[in-house]
């Protein structure tokens, strides 16, 4: 055991950073940390760093989870996790910090009480609601790291750009489907404006633009594993117990420049995680890509923003991060409402025999139409119907081509029988109604081509309550 | 790949890859083994990332939805690409000239967690 005996008590070092004094382990801390402080690099001294550190985890969900443990169980002082949802049964394959008994629960409140009986030396702070423009820099004033584990683009910008105004490390993770991304950004942490050296970029200086609405994908609607988020949330837990007991959140000033930023973390790697089921032999691919430093010209951190951006300004909605994103713009009807059919009409009409002899697509993908749908229906998944009207349009449109993009079952019907479509939503099949018109398979208006709206949403909520609805 | 028109010059190959989503525009596949030509047919200049970006939606694209790749003939917002594994950005861009044998990642920026 180490000799060393102290106090704990804080001074405060002439540059205004908070500096710990060299004190003994209480015998709690010492067994607990002791195979990790055995660690090269780790030690005494990176432990006490932890200790005495305060980090944020801004989302209690797939990313959120895995990392809350990870930096608890590391022996951070405080951990505070923001978050405004409740704990949900669809969460609980991947948000592993929750538990079946604590559905309905907030998230925060459940995650704090797994925390607390995996380490209860911490102290442990609920901010028990959404991050905003109002509340975002009042509440990671408080903090020495952010961790964002969020779920949305406009809310990484709005983090981000806090961060670079309070000077605080960002460690970023993002995942969907099968793939994840991480990347430390603004560490160590320089003044907003700073360019005559080489400084770390901003999230805005790295990923300039958000793509437009109809690219982003949520896990909602696709889906996710919890291993690759899991995966990713416990590399960001890495990453900041990493930059947390080598010092590295600490500013560094131009009038303390006691913290040289190394070249790695001015050009910090963006991580790439990619998982394939379909692979037997390559299960995972695991990239890293190098990317640029602050950029002179960032909207958030470069020489001119501190004109553009503000902790003032962002408080009275300056920028506007929905905006921003397009979240205001996005259209949900193509469709006149003479080729749309409710699901609750669509049910009448069959119930009552009124319906005439037609062909119903689903238009979700195999795996969701795997868990059932409206009887009769047969399955066209969206992105092959796309593919292979791409396909007959490239080819041009010869007698009969367009025909081939017809499901098989449609010979069974008479040829001008009508088409409807349904998906999950109710977006994509106003699309598909549109593609089939413009490959002339309404035949002039012979054929009608209608869609049911609101997709099988709408089914289950009008029509049968027992569907499983994914 | 390599359907582009023959021309004078010789080709040079590379791989393109597709990830974060972008690989469900080509034939859902992630990795491709492109041919392109060492100078550009149109302009006559050395082929770069900007050719190759018109090349992939003129011959390998298998999907309607090109405004998922493309916006006004330049990369959607939103699109990351690494030359090498370096972010474009330090290797100048749609300027950049492509070299035999360059790996091309083309990634989507996820925002979900
Ligand atoms: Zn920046």
């Amino acid at each position: 055991m180490d000799g060393e005996i102290g106090n704990g008590v804080m001074k405060t070092a002439s540059n205004g950073v908070n500096e710990y004094e060299n004190r003994r382990l209480t015998d709690d801390e010492f067994d607990r940390y002791s195979r990790q402080m055995i660690v090269p690099g780790m030690g005494k001294e990176a432990q006490l760093r932890l200790i005495n550190s305060r980090v944020l985890i801004i989302g209690a969900g797939g990313l959120g989870c895995p990392a809350a443990q990870y930096v608890a169980a590391s022996g951070v002082g405080t951990l505070g996790i923001v978050d405004g949802d409740v704990v949900e049964m669809s969460n609980l394959h991947r948000q592993v910090g929750h538990a079946t008994s604590r559905i309905g629960m907030k998230k925060v409140d459940s995650l704090i009480t797994h925390l607390k009986d995996l380490n209860p030396l911490p102290t442990y702070t609920p901010h028990p609601f959404h991050i905003s423009s109002q509340n975002a820099a009042d509440i990671i004033s408080k903090y020495d790291l952010v961790m964002d584990c969020t779920d949305n683009a406009a809310t990484r910008y709005l983090i981000s750009d806090i961060c670079v105004l309070l000077q605080k490390p960002l460690v970023s993770a993002a995942s969907v489907q099968k793939s994840g991304q991480l990347i430390v950004l603004n560490c160590p942490p320089a003044q907003q404006g700073l360019i005559d050296k080489p400084y770390p970029p901003c999230y805005r200086c790295c990923f300039r633009k958000p793509p437009p609405p109809s690219a982003m994908v949520t896990c909602g609607e696709a889906g996710i594993m919890g291993t690759v988020v899991g995966m990713m949330g416990v590399a960001q837990a890495g990453e900041a117990i990493k930059i947390l007991a080598s010092n590295l959140h600490k500013p560094s000033t131009s009038t303390n420049p006691s913290a040289p930023p190394s070249e790695n973390l001015c050009q910090p790697h963006l991580l790439l995680y990619t998982y394939d089921l379909a692979s037997g032999i390559g299960p995972y691919t695991f990239r890293a890509a190098k990317m640029g430093g602050r950029k002179k010209n960032c909207f958030a951190c470069g020489e001119n923003s501190p004109s553009t951006l503000t902790l003032e300004g962002i408080k009275g909605g300056n920028p506007n991060y929905e905006q921003f994103c397009g979240l205001n713009a996005a259209s949900t009807t193509l469709l006149p409402k003479e080729e749309r059919i409710t699901a609750s009409a669509y049910h009448q009409a069959k119930v009552k025999g009124e319906l005439p002899e037609h062909i119903l697509i689903d238009t979700r993908e195999k795996e969701h139409f795997s868990f059932g749908s409206i009887e009769g229906a047969v399955n066209l998944p969206f992105t092959t119907l796309l593919t292979k009207a791409f396909k007959i349009k490239r080819a041009g449109q010869e007698e009969g081509k367009a025909e081939d993009i017809l499901p098989p079952q449609a010979k069974e019907v008479s040829e001008d029988a009508p088409i409807l479509f349904v998906c999950r939503r109710g977006l994509d099949s106003q699309e598909a109604v549109e593609k089939f018109k413009e490959l002339g398979l309404d035949k002039g208006g012979k054929r009608k081509i209608m869609d049911i709206m609101g997709g099988m949403k709408a089914w289950k909520d009008e029509v049968d309550p027992d569907f499983q609805f994914i | 790949m390599g359907s582009s028109e023959p021309t004078s010059c010789e080709t040079i190959p590379i791989t393109v890859e597709f990830s974060g989503g972008l690989e469900m525009l080509f034939s859902n596949k992630a990795k491709h083994a492109v041919a392109v030509p060492s100078i550009d047919p149109v302009t006559n200049s050395p082929f770069n990332i900007g050719h190759l970006i018109r090349h992939l939606v003129d011959n390998l694209i298998t999907d309607d939805r090109t405004d998922l790749f493309v916006l006004d003939d330049h990369l959607r917002p939103g699109i990351l690409v690494l030359i090498n594994d370096a972010d474009w950005e330090l290797e100048g861009e749609e300027e950049y000239e492509i070299q035999s044998g360059d790996a091309i990642l083309f990634v989507s920026t996820l925002h979900g967690g």
